[in-house]
C-alpha cells in the first residue's frame, strides 16, 4: 500500500447525498478482474452529462474530492475505491461515511477525512468559487487547510484512530501485520469447539 | 454488566487484543463468489501465500450467471471470463466450488444457510455487503471488501474495531398484510440510510420472535441499506429447528453441545444497547420505496412526499433528484404507479416462501398486459423444491418467466436488466440509480406486493385484488 502523509491538490465539490457505490462504479465494470483501468467508469452514468462538475475542465487533474453526506453506502465493492484512486484521487472529504466503504479505502491508502457538514459546506463554497484553490491534508497534523478567496485560511481537525493512522502513515500491508501474530491464530484454533462447521474434511 | 448478544459473539472470537489495536476476529465461514475474489486471489499468487483455512472456505457462482440457457456457454465474454477466473482460482487453491450447473448453485447468501453452514455463534464473512442476512442465526455476519477477502484468505482472521450495539424493539403482532420486507423498508425510512452506521443491530421483541428463519433473513439481510455493519437476531427454537438435519449442522453429540452454546446466546437483561428504536408492530402497513435509496419509501397507501416538506436540506435535495429520476411528480398515489417488469428474487427475497407468498397471490390470476414478471428462485435448491410443490407452474400458468437461480435482475450484471426508463417492481434490496440496468427505475416491495403488482400492472397489495375481483355493487 502507498503511503499517505500529506497531500495538497485541487479540488472536485460534488454537492450530492447517499451517493452509492452503484454510483461511484456501475456493476457492469465490477466483471474486470484487475485493480487496474477503472477510472472511465468512476461515475459513469453522470459523465454522461457534459455539465456534471468532474467533466468540466477547470476540474482536469483535481485529486481530493468533497462529497455530501453518506458517501460510499450500499454495495461492499472494493472497485469503487480502486476507481476513485485510478482516476487520480488520493482522498475524500465528507461529513458521513458508509462503513465498508471507509474500511475499503484505508486499507488502499485512499484518505477518507470526516469533517463537520458545515466546513464541507465551507470548502464547497471555496472551491466552487475558484476551481484553483488548493485543499491540503495533512496526515501527520490531522488537519485540512485550504486558502479562501478573501485571503483567509480554512483549518480544520479532523480525527482518525491512531492504528489506522499509523498504517497509512507507513504504507504498512495488514496482512504481514497479523501474520507476525501466527502464534495466537494456531492457539485459538486449537481450542476451537469440535461443533463449529466445516465446508470440506479437513 | 451484562453484555449483548453481538458482544458475546464478538468476545468468543477475539484471537488477539492489544491496546490501542483492533481486536484481531477469528472467521468461522468464508464465503466467496466470482465479483469480489479474483484480485484477492491474485494477492495470495503474487505473495506465494496458500489458503489457510480451506475448511472454512466455500465459493459460488451468483453474480454473473445467466438465467436462461444455462447448458450453453455463457454470451458475454467478459462474464464468462470472471466465472472462469473462479473456477481456476478454487482449483489452484483447493477451495471448495459451487458453479453454475451443480446443485448447490445459488445466491451466496441463500447457500450459506441451506447448507447449515451458517451457525449461531460464528464469524461469517464474504465480499458482498449483505452478509448481514447470516445474522439471522444470531451469527456476527459483515460485508468486506476485496482487501479483507484476501486477509482471511491468507490468515482466517480479521482485525476489526469493535462497532456499537443498537437495539430495534419490534413488540406485537403485525397486521396480517404485513411481512417481513415491509418491517425493515419501514424500518429503513425510519432511522435512514445512515442510521445505523457504526452499529451492530440486533432486531428484538415479540414480533420479531414470531418470524420464520426466512423472514428473520429478509430483515437482516437490509440492515446494510440502513447503514449498520451487521444485524443480528438471537437464536431460539425456530434457529434449531430449521438447522437440525441440514448437510453440515452438528448431529451427536456435537448437536447437544451447540445447542447447549446457543442457548446461551442472548442478550443479558442488565446489558445496555448504545442506541434502541422501538416499533409497534400493529401500526405498520405494506410499504414500498419511491425514491432512489432504501430509505425512501412510505405506506403503499400514501403518495409521492412533496421534496419541499423535508426540512433537512440535503433530504429535501435528494428527494428532489430521485423523483427527477424516477418520473414522478409530488402527491401522486402510490397505488397510481404503473410498472414495466415485476422481479421476485435475490437474497432478500427468494427462498421458498417467498415464492410460495408471491405464488399464493399469483395463483389462478393473470400476469397485466404489457408486464413482463421474471420469478428467479435464490439457489437451484430453492427451484427444485419450488417445482415440487408446483410453484413454477402457477407462475408460468400466471405469465410469468420462472428462470435459472442466481442474483439476476436484483444488479443486472447477467442480461436480466431493465432498459432505460423501465419501471419495475423488486423483491430485492437496492433501488439505486441504474442498479438494474441504466436508467432503470425501482420500486423494493414484499413478494406479496410484487405478485399483487404483476396482476394489476401498477403498484397494489393483494387486498386491491380482492377489490378488484368483487362484482360492482356485490359486498
Ligand atoms: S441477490 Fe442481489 S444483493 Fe444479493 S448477493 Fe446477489 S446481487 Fe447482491
Amino acid at each position: 500500500m502507498e503511503a499517505f502523509t500529506a497531500h495538497t491538490g485541487r479540488a472536485v465539490p460534488l454537492r450530492r447525498s447517499n451517493v452509492d457505490t452503484d454510483q461511484i462504479i456501475p456493476a457492469h465494470w465490477l466483471k474486470k478482474v484487475t485493480r487496474d483501468g477503472f477510472e472511465d467508469g468512476l461515475f459513469e452514468a453522470w459523465r454522461k452529462d457534459g455539465d456534471f462538475v468532474l467533466n468540466r475542465p477547470e476540474r482536469e487533474g483535481a485529486s481530493v474530492l468533497v462529497a455530501g453526506p453518506d458517501f460510499g453506502t450500499g454495495s461492499s465493492r472494493e472497485h469503487a475505491v480502486w476507481a476513485l484512486q485510478n482516476y487520480g484521487f488520493r482522498t475524500v472529504i465528507s461529513s458521513r461515511f458508509a462503513d465498508i466503504f471507509r474500511g475499503n479505502s484505508l486499507k488502499n491508502g485512499l484518505l477518507t477525512v470526516v469533517l463537520d457538514q458545515a466546513v464541507v459546506d465551507r470548502l464547497w463554497e471555496i472551491t466552487e468559487a475558484d476551481p484553483t484553490a488548493e485543499i491540503t491534508v495533512d496526515l501527520e497534523k490531522r488537519q485540512v487547510l485550504a486558502d479562501a478567496p478573501d485571503g483567509s485560511t480554512l483549518t480544520a481537525a479532523f480525527e482518525l484512530d491512531e492504528n489506522a493512522r499509523w498504517r497509512l502513515l507507513n504504507g504498512l500491508d495488514d496482512i504481514s501485520l497479523t501474520l507476525q501474530n501466527e502464534a495466537d491464530i494456531a492457539t485459538y484454533e486449537a481450542a476451537r469447539p469440535s461443533h463449529k462447521p466445516r465446508t470440506i474434511d479437513a | 454488566m451484562g453484555r449483548t448478544l453481538a458482544e458475546k459473539v464478538w468476545d468468543d472470537h477475539v484471537v488477539r487484543r492489544a491496546e490501542g489495536e483492533p481486536d484481531l476476529l477469528f472467521i468461522d465461514l468464508h464465503l466467496l463468489h466470482e465479483v469480489t475474489s479474483p484480485q484477492a486471489f491474485d494477492g495470495l499468487r503474487q505473495a506465494g501465500r496458500p489458503v489457510r483455512r480451506l475448511d472454512l472456505t466455500i465459493a459460488t457462482e451468483d453474480h454473473n450467471t445467466p438465467t436462461l440457457d444455462i447448458d450453453k456457454p455463457i454470451a458475454d465474454p467478459v462474464s464468462r471470463a470472471q466465472l472462469e477466473t473462479l473456477r481456476k482460482n478454487c482449483a489452484d487453491f483447493g477451495v471448495r466450488l459451487h458453479p453454475l450447473g451443480d446443485v448447490e448453485q445459488g445466491v451466496v447468501h441463500v447457500v450459506g444457510p441451506q447448507l447449515g453452514l451458517t451457525q449461531p455463534g460464528t464469524t461469517v464473512v464474504c465480499g458482498d455487503s449483505h452478509t448481514s442476512t447470516h445474522g439471522a442465526f444470531g451469527a456476527l455476519a459483515f460485508g468486506i471488501g476485496t482487501s479483507q477477502v484476501e486477509h482471511v484468505l491468507a490468515t482466517q482472521t480479521l482485525p476489526m474495531a469493535r462497532p456499537r450495539t443498537m437495539a430495534i424493539t419490534v413488540e406485537g403482532e403485525l397486521p396480517d398484510s404485513v411481512t417481513a420486507k415491509d418491517l425493515i423498508l419501514a424500518i429503513i425510512a425510519r432511522i435512514g440510510t445512515g442510521g445505523g452506521q457504526g452499529y451492530i443491530i440486533e432486531y428484538r421483541g415479540s414480533a420479531i420472535e414470531k418470524l420464520s428463519m426466512e423472514a428473520r433473513m429478509t430483515i437482516c439481510n437490509m440492515s446494510i441499506e440502513a447503514g449498520a455493519r451487521a444485524g443480528m437476531i438471537a437464536p431460539d427454537a425456530t434457529t434449531f429447528d430449521y438447522l437440525r438435519g441440514r448437510d453440515h449442522a452438528p448431529t451427536g453429540e456435537d448437536w447437544d453441545a451447540a445447542v447447549a452454546y446457543w442457548k446461551t446466546l442472548r442478550t443479558d437483561d442488565d446489558a445496555v444497547f448504545d442506541a434502541e428504536v422501538v416499533i409497534d408492530a400493529a401500526e405498520l402497513a405494506p410499504f414500498v420505496t419511491w425514491g432512489t435509496n432504501p430509505g425512501q419509501g412510505a405506506p403503499l397507501s400514501a403518495s409521492v412526499p412533496d421534496p419541499a416538506s423535508y426540512e433537512d436540506a440535503s433530504e429535501r435535495h435528494a428527494a428532489e433528484k430521485a423523483l427527477e429520476y424516477m418520473g414522478l411528480t409530488a402527491g401522486q398515489p402510490l397505488r397510481a404507479i404503473s410498472v414495466d417488469t415485476v422481479f421476485v428474487g435475490s437474497c432478500t427475497n427468494g427462498r421458498i416462501e417467498d415464492l410460495r407468498n408471491a405464488a399464493s397471490v399469483i395463483e389462478g390470476r393473470k400476469v397485466a398486459d404489457g408486464v413482463r414478471m421474471l420469478v428467479v428462485p435464490g439457489s437451484v435448491r430453492v427451484a427444485l423444491q419450488a417445482v415440487e410443490e408446483g410453484l413454477d407452474k402457477v407462475f408460468t400458468a400466471a405469465g410469468a418467466e420462472w428462470r435459472h437461480a442466481g442474483c439476476s435482475m436484483c444488479l443486472g450484471m447477467n442480461p436480466d436488466q431493465l432498459a432505460p426508463g423501465e419501471r419495475s417492481a423488486s423483491t430485492s434490496n437496492r433501488n439505486f440509480e441504474g442498479r438494474q440496468g441504466k436508467g432503470g427505475r425501482t420500486h423494493l416491495v414484499s413478494p406479496q406486493v410484487a405478485a399483487a403488482t404483476a396482476v394489476l400492472g401498477r403498484l397494489a397489495s393483494p387486498a386491491d385484488l380482492s377489490e378488484a375481483r368483487t362484482p360492482a355493487g356485490v359486498r
